[in-house]
């Protein structure tokens, strides 16, 4: 199992943890919202804050392994220090998703699902977040929206992401 | 709050300080600067513009006399930022920082209007200083959207002024259940999700159900490619779809409200928490609301990124905190919703059209649009078209009205191709079908759908068999795998495609796509897995030529398709 890699210790997040799984406690209806603060928390879902996450919300950890893989959100391995989602709605397809990812790949030896060996970058494919006027666009970090990219600015714009 | 009369007084005072974005100059203050803050907007740096505004006013100690408001989405998107300058009601566009310190001291202190800042309509060599003299903006009418160039999304007085909570205060004081059903029964509102199902029969159903507690739920999780019109009524009048939800409450006997919304919006989900909070504090929400003894709550629920919990029964199961797969219906949501009670459930759009028909009744409100779909209709409008952005329109109006005068046609000049409406449910729409009245049962008829709204326009660059490998990309990718048509089927009909892109083509493909595609539509689970071979159906049936040209001479003429040797 690939541990935790920032500074602060499992005992500490464990702890952050409780706090989070507090108002839901045996109540498993709110297992996705405590997964989605857990992931936000620790940076991805690692093996021990699913059986924490299990045993607070009354529900098997089989459960909430089924939630973890069918919701795209969520992640079992650690990913970068910056998410860049490239959109792959239709608007931002027929106006150069491609061009996008392959600009990506140029520059980063970045393919889909991958993080770059320093951690900097994860990159992933996502389904139209809604900036179909700005296409092509990508969201970095879930909340710096890029619009009318093209592939010559991308390296510029990567650059204020450490 | 406790009465309508305590409403009243808030709207009234809140709608004299208002004033001047109706037009009426105000003695206290020089201007409203309206910054478009919808996503669009924000991505091209509105905030920065706002930013050097309150610098240019406090550099010329004016800023006590000009409010700033960041509104919802305006439309414009490709524009982007936009504002609107009251109360002369000036549209300026593409704004950079730099041009904050002109506006304020050329137009808000001089009242010298900045040309350059303004709309110029194509081939016109005079600018359109007012907004609603703007071609684009003068065909659309706003029902839904109609606060956004108006009010503040995060301030509820604003919301009041503008008669917002009035058709509440109505339906809790004036109507019994069944009146409040009935009206939207005779208002002929379908559902905006794209299956266009009455919204008053469902209502029907739903309070005729026999079981306890009953729920209201909003359906915010806006999936489909190139659609963004939730997102826009989300995060720029978050109080009407409270309002309506709350409406629909009293109607069918719910005390309890669930939205659902996409993780991917973060900003709707702010822009909603502190709406739901404000109504709290003002009573519009909690327990006896307007002394009327009815009680409504609503919680939001985040989605987690899976197209298929926009499908109804999928997404009550995701609110229980589970996997979204769908279930078989019947039992529909009516009988058995959320936790299995009986449960309704609207689309963002329809839930935002509600307080419209109760405020000013049936009648009014459909006598806009067809025969068969009343009202107005959202689209989000994107791909090959001059202007991109949000839309509305009376139900009725033709896809060449929307393309050609709201949309601007095409850029460079290149030909229209075909418009795809509905995402991955829906299909294309040809050049020689322009005409089409936008309505449920027109779009249906071709093959297409109304869908929840996204428009995408293509041109002749644009190959039809890639657009639907595109498609049918996306389904295999999303389908939650629970049924083996939708899971396999839609995997093979991507492999077969997939040839046909390569140039690997063979005989009887094309047959053999359209076998499994009635098959899939027969008998798949859930409406994600019955509409996914639409956009292959749809342009078999208008573009087969370029399947054809594709297997047999192994050629993309719009030189999309790479073909391995």
């Amino acid at each position: 199992m690939v541990e935790c890699s920032c500074n602060t210790s499992n005992e500490e997040l464990a702890k952050q943890l409780d706090k989070i799984i507090d108002p839901y406690r045996d109540k498993p209806s709110g297992l996705i919202q405590v997964l989605t603060k857990a992931q936000n928390l620790v940076g991805y879902l690692p093996k021990w804050a699913q059986v924490q996450v299990a045993e607070g919300l009354g529900v098997s950890l089989q459960d909430v392994y089924g939630v973890i893989t069918f919701y795209a959100f969520f992640s079992l391995i650690p990913r970068g220090r910056h998410k860049i989602s490239v959109c792959a709605g239709t608007a931002c397809y027929v106006k150069g998703t491609k061009m996008v990812t392959k600009a990506l790949r140029d520059l980063l030896d970045l393919r889909p699902g991958q993080t770059t060996p320093d951690s900097r970058f994860t990159l992933e494919i996502v389904r139209c977040i809604g900036a179909c006027g700005l296409a092509p666009a990508m969201i970095i970090d879930g909340k710096d929206v890029h619009g009318r990219l093209e592939p010559e600015l991308i390296p510029e714009l990567l650059e204020q992401y450490e | 709050m406790k009465s309508l009369e305590e409403l009243a007084k808030i709207r009234e005072s809140r709608r004299e300080a208002l004033k001047i974005r109706q037009g009426v100059p105000s003695k206290t203050e020089k201007a409203h600067i309206m910054m478009c803050g919808g996503a669009g907007c924000i991505s091209s740096k509105c905030l920065d513009v706002v930013e050097a505004m309150k610098k240019a006013l406090n550099k010329n100690g004016i800023a006590d006399q000009v409010q700033i408001v960041l509104t919802g989405c305006m439309g414009p998107c490709d524009m982007g930022p936009v504002a609107i300058i009251y109360p002369d009601a000036t549209f300026y566009r593409r704004l950079k920082p730099k041009d904050a310190e002109t506006i304020v001291e050329e137009h808000i202190m001089k009242g010298n209007k900045i040309r350059r800042l303004m709309y110029r309509a194509p081939g016109s060599k005079e600018p359109t200083p007012k907004v609603d003299d703007i071609d684009l903006f003068a065909k659309q009418k706003k029902v839904v959207l109609r606060n956004n160039f108006y009010i503040d999304p995060t301030s509820i007085e604003d919301y009041i002024a503008n008669d917002g909570y009035v058709a509440l205060g109505k339906a809790l004081t004036e109507m019994k259940p069944e009146d409040i059903i009935e009206e939207v029964k005779k208002s002929g509102l379908r559902g905006r999700g794209g299956a266009g199902f009455s919204t008053g029969m469902k209502w029907t159903f739903t309070a005729a159900a026999k079981g306890t507690p009953k729920y209201v739920v909003c359906n915010g999780d806006e999936g489909d490619p190139g659609a963004f019109m939730d997102r826009s009524v989300l995060e720029g009048d978050p109080h009407s779809i409270i309002e309506g939800m709350a409406i629909c409450g009293r109607a069918i006997g719910a005390e309890h409200g669930y939205i659902y919304v996409r993780a991917e919006y973060p900003l709707a989900i702010e822009r909603l928490d502190l709406a739901l909070q404000k109504a709290r504090e003002n009573g519009l929400l909690g327990q006896n609301i307007f002394s009327s003894g009815f009680n409504f709550d609503i919680e939001i629920r985040i989605g987690a990124g899976a197209f298929v919990c926009g499908e109804e029964t999928a997404l009550l199961t995701s609110i229980e905190g589970k996997r979204g797969e769908p279930r078989p219906r019947p039992p529909f949501p009516a009988n058995e919703g959320v936790w299995g009670k009986p449960t309704v459930l609207n689309n963002v759009e329809t839930w935002a059209n509600i307080p419209e028909i109760i405020r000013k009744g049936a009648e009014a409100y459909s006598s806009v649009g067809t025969e068969k779909s009343k009202g107005t209709k959202v689209f989000a409008l994107a791909g090959r078209i001059n202007n991109t952005g949000i839309i509305e329109v009376p139900m009725g109006t033709t896809l060449r009205e929307i393309v050609y005068e709201i949309g601007g046609g095409i850029p460079r000049k290149k030909a229209f191709k075909a418009v795809q409406t509905g995402g991955p449910s829906g299909g294309c729409i040809p050049a020689e079908h322009l005409d089409t009245p936008v309505d449920y049962d027109s779009l249906g008829a071709l093959g297409a759908i109304m869908g929840s709204g996204g428009m995408i326009v293509l041109d002749e660059d644009t190959c039809m068999v890639d657009i639907a490998k595109f498609f049918l990309d996306f389904v295999v990718d999303e389908s939650c795998g629970k049924c083996s048509p939708c899971r396999i089927g839609t995997k093979r009909m991507y492999e077969i495609l997939d040839n046909i892109s390569k140039g690997k083509g063979k005989e009887g493909d094309i047959e053999l796509l359209e076998e499994l595609a009635t098959t899939i539509k027969a008998t798949a689970l859930c409406g994600l897995g019955q509409t996914a071979p639409n956009p292959v159906l749809s342009t078999i049936r208008y573009f087969r030529h370029e399947y054809e040209e594709h297997i047999r001479d192994r050629k993309c003429t719009c030189n999309v398709c790479e073909f391995e040797e």
